[in-house]
């Protein structure tokens, strides 16, 4: 069992308000990501669930127990770290191992769940090296068999991928994704990269300077943005956000539109632009536009449509799939 | 949860240590001070009485007290010029590809382990000795009379051996610093068709200054205060000609047993190392921001 | 322009290197080959093949009692050290892992103390130690040198214990580790490689201590740095005597120390070169 309840949590450093108050709900088995800027308390609010820090208010509940005050090891939570936290001096074995020598778990059981962790992590051949002996994608398999042998009742992962390059990234993407419909117990992911929010959540909680923005699935988040921060913040490349003339036309202050809701030609359209950059990535091109009395436009269209850098294109918003947005940024 | 507690932990952990340093500091200088204001001799010490600001006039119009004053800086200077730039020179020499460089390390480092009094008298006795010393052979080898080296470059001779006894510690500073120097900088600078002359100059000279700032500062501390090298070889000597201000001090101490003249030199002694060490702290400082 | 280095620029620069490093330690081998020497061969002008006997070294023991310095050396340095980091391994710890805003306040101000000239305190010092009867004691100059050492103790520890990530401590949290078990298990095995150079290069610094070495002892407590310096004045001739005993004095740190040559560098600057 595995649900996390939190009940007007707030925390500040000092003077510092970095969480002002927050509540959320996180159903057992979930995949949830706490995804948002550089410095909008994602990682605090991790480190809060976790006991790392102290709340300044409010209440912590697992499975409907208070666990505010309680110390990180006894809330059964296991974490995952940016900088992965092996323990230098001990085998791979004994890092798996540790929590449950700490537990005090009898010698052949210990023995039976480290075998079993490496199996599925694919570690049984590193498991009498050091860490350092390690790449970055092992490395980071032995902090998740870690926190797998403690049998906890949520895991928490702190930016796990942010150290490894992007092919690795995308492969230990997709490993932690399959070991959450294996386990299937509740993952609260901190990440600053939409993708990985869009890629590996059941629910999304977009944070900015400390408050929620918006929580739902990522297609919710992706189709129904509640604010123009959310809009901005989810979808690569960029919702395109348009205000002025046009914007009244529609009225509303600012008008959303992602660069996959254009219709583009070549001879006619409702505006017109040049192409500043066509990137081609094959299946897709992403046309950088400059339109005229607009600005700047982000649209996608498919591969065959050849592009090239200063053509003159049309294009034609698909009004159905506008968003507006009023005077506070927020849907209308 | 437990704030206030490790608060409280780490005050009395660092408790000791802060305690020691201030008595160790604050009991020994304030005794100085005290003496260099009293008339006091060890030799006559049922007499002692106030004696003003008398130690001090006394100390400064000794022609000694410039003369060891002197002889600080050109120790100082002397050895850090010859050690910086040979620390330099080695070290690039070193940060070459060369065979044996573990053995070739260890070679140059050695000279830093060896205790003062030992390199002293190796370098009185056996370099620099006017008859069975190595230079006296070489000299005759060529045809030359040998040089008495501590009666006639007293000053010199010890700047020599101190010298040695740092090039080491230089060297392998500089060479730390000159191996963190990323290669791709030099790449670059290659590609923009620096030399090998303005590569040195533009990219390795500023890249090593903060080594070269640390040597200085570091070897400043201990070489002002000089003391085994000059006791073992000139002692001083001829008349003043090698004694610095530590030395001085010494003699005035333990040799003249003046007390109030040695504590008032002493209190001199405070305030040159004082503003050597504001530079220190400054350097040193601005590595703790990280 | 030649990226791969040519035979013959690592020839020459080995020739140039070799020839730097042997002119370096030219005095040293000198000593140590001189003391392989009869006296008379000692002073007989420049050789560098010795007869090969060790009589010096037995005459060194016999006649001037070697083995006693040696012991106060060992005595006095190691006891210095170990003294220095008990009473600095607590203080560095505190710093490192709750550091307060004043915390590199402090760290300065013990930096400070250790440029305090030792000739300014000489008077005061050598007063007390005479009426409290420490001079010429173990105990007094081990008292002493940890003092004198305890500044450079701190910072190395402080500097050895900032590189322990705190998110390790965090992870040994969250598996469970008790403040004891944390301790054992986690911070003492990754604190030991720090202490343990600290504890070396320590060593050192006391062993070659030349200035309270000499001047607070006489002959119970003199470790070798005063036994040697107490050869200055010559009787007669004694070369290879001399040699002798400064190989044996000078040996066992050199060994020592070429064992920390990479500490020595964070070491002695306090963590500012690396």
């Amino acid at each position: 069992m595995g649900s996390i309840t939190l009940n007007k949590v707030s925390k500040s450093f000092g003077e510092a308000k970095v969480i002002p108050s927050i509540d959320l709900e996180i159903v057992d088995g979930e995949f949830v990501v706490f995804v948002g800027p550089s410095g909008c308390g994602k990682s605090t609010l991790l480190r809060l669930i976790a006991g790392l820090e102290d709340v300044s208010g409010g209440k912590i509940m697992i499975d409907g127990k208070d666990v505010t005050d309680n110390a990180p090891a006894q809330r059964g939570l296991a974490m995952v770290f940016q900088s992965y936290a092996l323990y230098p001096h001990m085998s791979v074995r004994n890092n798996i191992a540790f929590p449950l020598k700490m537990a005090k778990v009898d010698k052949a059981a210990i023995d039976q769940k480290v075998t079993d962790a490496a199996r599925v992590l694919n570690l049984t051949d590193y498991l009498e090296r050091r860490p350092s002996q390690l790449s970055g994608g092992q490395r980071q398999r032995v902090a998740i068999g870690r926190a797998i042998v403690r049998e906890p009742s949520a895991f928490l992962f702190d930016e796990p991928l942010s150290n490894l390059d992007a092919a690795l990234r995308g492969t230990m993407r997709l490993e932690i994704t399959q070991l959450h419909h294996q386990l299937k117990t509740t993952m609260v992911y901190v990440t600053h990269d939409q993708v990985e929010a869009m890629t590996m959540a059941d629910k999304i909680v977009v944070l900015n300077r400390g408050n929620i923005e918006q929580v739902g699935s990522p297609l919710d988040l992706y189709s129904r943005p509640r604010n123009i921060f959310v809009a901005g913040f989810i979808g690569s490349p960029k919702m395109n956000l348009i205000e002025d003339d046009y914007a009244r036309s529609k009225g509303a202050k600012t008008v959303g539109i992602r660069p996959e809701h254009f219709t583009l030609s070549r001879d006619s359209g409702l505006w017109s632009g040049t192409v500043k950059v066509a990137e081609h990535l094959g299946s897709d091109t992403f046309l950088h536009l400059d339109v005229d009395g607009i600005g700047h436009i982000n649209a996608r269209c498919d591969g065959e449509f050849g592009a090239r850098h200063g053509d003159r294109i049309f294009l034609t918003p698909n009004e159905t799939k506008l968003h507006r947005f009023n005077e506070q940024g927020l849907a209308i | 949860m437990a704030t206030q507690n490790t608060r409280a932990l780490a005050r009395f952990m660092m408790a000791p240590s802060v305690i020691l340093l201030l008595v160790w500091m604050i009991v020994p200088l304030s005794m100085t001070l005290w003496f260099s204001f009293q008339n006091y001799n060890l030799l006559n010490p049922g007499n002692v009485s106030f004696a003003g600001l008398f130690n001090y006039q006394y100390f400064y119009s000794d022609p000694a007290f410039f003369q060891s004053i002197w002889n600080t800086l050109v120790i100082v200077g002397g050895v850090l010029l010859i050690t910086v730039i040979g620390g330099i020179g080695i070290a690039l020499l070193l940060d070459q590809p060369i065979f044996g460089q573990g053995i070739v390390r260890i070679l140059v480092i050695s000279p830093f382990f060896v205790m003062p009094p030992v390199a002293a008298l190796v370098w009185k006795n056996m370099i620099m000795h006017p008859s069975y010393g190595v230079f006296a052979d070489i000299s005759r080898l060529f045809g030359f009379r040998p040089v008495d080296w501590f009666a006639q470059y007293p000053l010199l001779s010890i700047v020599i051996i101190v010298a040695w006894q740092w090039l080491p510690f230089a060297t392998l500073i500089l060479l730390t610093a000159l191996q963190s120097l990323d290669s791709e900088q030099k790449e670059a600078a290659e590609m923009d068709g620096a030399s090998a002359f303005s590569r040195f100059i533009y990219l390795t000279l500023p890249h090593l200054a903060r080594a070269i700032t640390v040597v200085i500062l570091i070897q400043t501390i201990f070489l002002l205060g000089v003391y085994a090298e000059i006791l073992v070889t000139t002692n001083g000597g001829p008349g003043y000609a090698s004694t610095n201000l530590a030395f001085l001090i010494y003699r005035t101490a333990l040799l003249g047993y003046d007390v109030g003249g040695a504590s008032a030199g002493g209190i001199i002694a405070v305030i040159l190392a004082n503003i050597v060490a504001i530079f220190l702290m400054r350097a040193v400082g601005k590595n703790l921001d990280r | 322009m030649a990226r791969v280095v040519t035979r013959q620029h690592k020839v020459i620069a080995t020739i140039a290197a070799w020839l730097v490093a042997f002119l370096i330690f030219f005095p040293i081998l000198y000593t140590i080959i001189t003391s392989l020497k009869t006296e008379p061969e000692a002073i007989a002008g420049f050789s560098l093949i010795p007869s090969g006997t060790f009589e010096n070294y037995i005459t060194v023991q016999t006649r001037n009692d070697y083995i006693r310095p040696f012991m106060n050396s060992v005595i006095l340095a190691v006891g210095s050290t170990i003294l220095a980091l008990i009473i600095a391994i607590p203080a560095a710890w505190a710093m490192a892992f709750s550091p307060t805003k004043r915390t590199k306040d402090v760290l300065m101000w013990m930096l400070s103390t250790k440029m305090m000239p030792a000739v300014a305190v000489l008077v005061p010092i050598y007063l007390m130690f005479r009426d409290f009867g420490l001079l010429d004691t173990h105990i007094g100059l081990t008292v002493m040198l940890t003092l004198i050492n305890l500044p450079i103790v701190v910072w190395m520890l402080y500097t050895y214990f900032r590189e322990i990530p705190g998110e390790i401590l965090e992870a040994a949290r969250m598996d469970g580790a008790g403040l004891w078990q944390e301790i054992v298990y986690v911070l003492t095995p990754m604190a030991v490689p720090g202490i343990a150079s600290t504890l070396l290069l320590n060593i050192i610094l006391a062993w070659n201590e030349s200035f309270w070495t000499i001047r607070l002892t006489t002959t119970t407590a003199a470790p070798l740095t005063a036994f040697i310096a107490s050869f200055s004045s010559p009787q007669g001739l004694f070369w290879a005597k001399l040699s002798a005993a400064s190989t044996m004095a000078i040996a066992p740190i050199l060994i020592l120390g070429w064992f920390s040559q990479k500490q020595l560098v964070r070491g002695l600057t306090f963590g500012a070169v690396k």
